[in-house]
């Protein structure tokens, strides 16, 4: 279990070195996509158009933001729930993306995509909304905004904590850290 | 017949909602400190620790504890005695509702379940909201208020079993939910158990649940000793906090048990997130 702090985007070395169960501190620009907004570039990508920013190196955040009060770039900003991005994340790590951050299990296809490409999904704590926001620096809806707390946001983050939970050799620290804490009848 | 102003209603509803979303309740914090120190896994451990920090932060800075600020999930006890003068009840919790979720910068979680429009541009903002009524003696109005997330609903489930199933069948029920869960439904956990009455009855029981602090122990041992069987059964699951492996799963498990059918064993099984926002007021 080792330490890193990380500048976003991210590169090949920067993944190849993780491993599942280490914790990342990342700094830098990061992304916000849910279902709806993943639906869309994921549309975007197949049909060969431009999208609403550059792919490669990013990080991607599963996030609905509460609205912010005055004078706060973000509200409470935890992972959602990442399964329901499990069909669109194989296209976009495909794409360039190097980064994932969510709660919760992937199925096989994005982890078999983590390898291939040189991607990380990232386990942020889920319900930790308050002390997440804070990490945020400031939030910019760049596009759907329409799609409210769905919308797609450029967001700077600092010293952001994440651990690894499937790195690029195929490991899933769900399923290691179960394995060593389960008690059999 | 003791009146109680609509409005007065509203205001206690919104005042609930804003002050719920960012103050996690004494018996919940009390539980994670209790997680934390007895957790054998340093990862489980600093996740607890993450979740502490951020109830600080969110009751000293008045900051939503999750971004999911929930559906809003009242159970009201209406007294037979009590009059609301100016409107109806049911419409003075909705009022209070969206005044509560719109005043308090929290999230609109309300959509439509196949265009999922937001509702806030048709209906109101995260209305309607989600009201169990029931009328009891007296002349008070007793509310129960939960904000139930998305996460930990979405691994809930109910089944109809056969009686000769049991509590063994009970057990294992309860069990593969928890282990299909993982860490989706944000452990540590805690289980709310519908047993008896029929489908629904055993839904909204096991929602109920739910709502009882974590402290306190079912009056009935029966249950009571059910209760402790099944949470040292989830516990040995090895989840952990957020499903990164532990031996803290579930803080607690909650049961209601009804009469039921000859020929049905009712159960439901509702899941609650460790960010367990409830609380409750009497007018």
């Amino acid at each position: 279990m080792a330490e890193y702090h990380l500048k976003t985007p991210l590169t090949e070395e920067d993944t190849k070195a993780l491993k599942a169960g280490d914790v990342v501190y990342l700094s830098g620009v990061i992304y916000t996509a849910r279902d709806a907004a993943h639906k869309r570039l994921v549309d975007l990508i197949e049909a060969g158009e431009e999208l609403p920013f550059d792919l490669e190196g990013s990080v991607i955040y599963f996030v609905g933001p509460t609205p912010p009060k005055p004078g706060d770039p973000i509200g409470s900003a935890g992972p959602t729930t990442s399964y329901r991005m499990d069909s669109y994340s194989p296209t976009m790590l495909k794409n360039g993306s190097r980064g994932m951050i969510g709660k919760g299990k992937r199925n096989q296809a994005v982890k078999d995509a983590c390898v291939e490409y040189g991607g990380i999904y990232f386990g942020a704590t889920g319900g930790a909304g308050a002390l997440l926001g804070k990490k945020i620096k400031s939030a910019e809806v760049i596009a759907y905004p329409e799609l409210g707390p769905e919308a797609v946001r450029r967001i700077e983050v600092e010293e952001f904590p994440v651990t690894v939970i499937n790195d690029t050799y195929g490991n899933d620290l769900y399923q290691m850290g179960r394995e060593m804490y389960e008690v059999h009848a | 017949m003791r009146e109680v102003a609509f409005d007065d209603v509203v205001n206690a509803v919104k005042n609930m909602i804003i002050t719920t979303a960012t103050n996690l309740p004494e018996d919940t914090y009390d539980a994670l400190k209790e997680a934390m120190e007895k957790e054998k896994s340093p990862v489980a451990q600093e996740v607890i620790r993450q979740l502490l920090e951020n109830a600080d932060i969110a009751r000293n800075e008045k900051r939503p504890l999750c971004q999911d600020t929930g559906l809003a999930v009242f159970f009201v006890k209406v007294g037979a005695d009590v009059k609301i003068v100016g409107g109806l009840l049911k419409d003075a919790i909705n009022k209070g509702t969206e005044l509560g979720y719109t005043e308090g910068y929290l999230r609109a979680s309300t959509c439509e379940p196949f265009s999922r429009a937001n509702l806030k541009d048709t209906v109101g903002y995260n209305l309607p909201a989600i009201i169990h009524f029931d009328i009891v003696e007296g002349d008070k109005i007793e509310i129960e208020y939960a904000a139930k997330g998305g996460g930990s609903e979405n691994v809930s489930r109910a089944r109809v079993l056969p009686p000769a199933a049991g509590k063994e069948g009970v057990i294992e029920f309860v069990k593969e939910c928890i282990s299909d869960a993982g860490g989706n439904p944000c452990p540590p956990i805690t289980v709310g158990i519908g047993i008896g009455g029929t489908f629904e009855k055993a839904a909204i029981s096991s929602k109920h649940a739910l709502f009882r602090d974590l402290e306190t122990t079912n009056p009935d041992p029966e249950m009571d000793a059910l209760e402790k069987t099944i949470l040292e059964e989830v516990n040995n699951l090895g989840i952990g906090a957020m499903g990164m492996g532990g031996t803290k799963t579930a803080l607690a498990v909650h049961i209601e048990s009804n009469p039921c059918h000859i020929a049905s064993l009712p159960v439901s099984v509702n899941v609650q997130c460790h960010s367990s926002r409830h609380t409750h007021i009497t007018i």
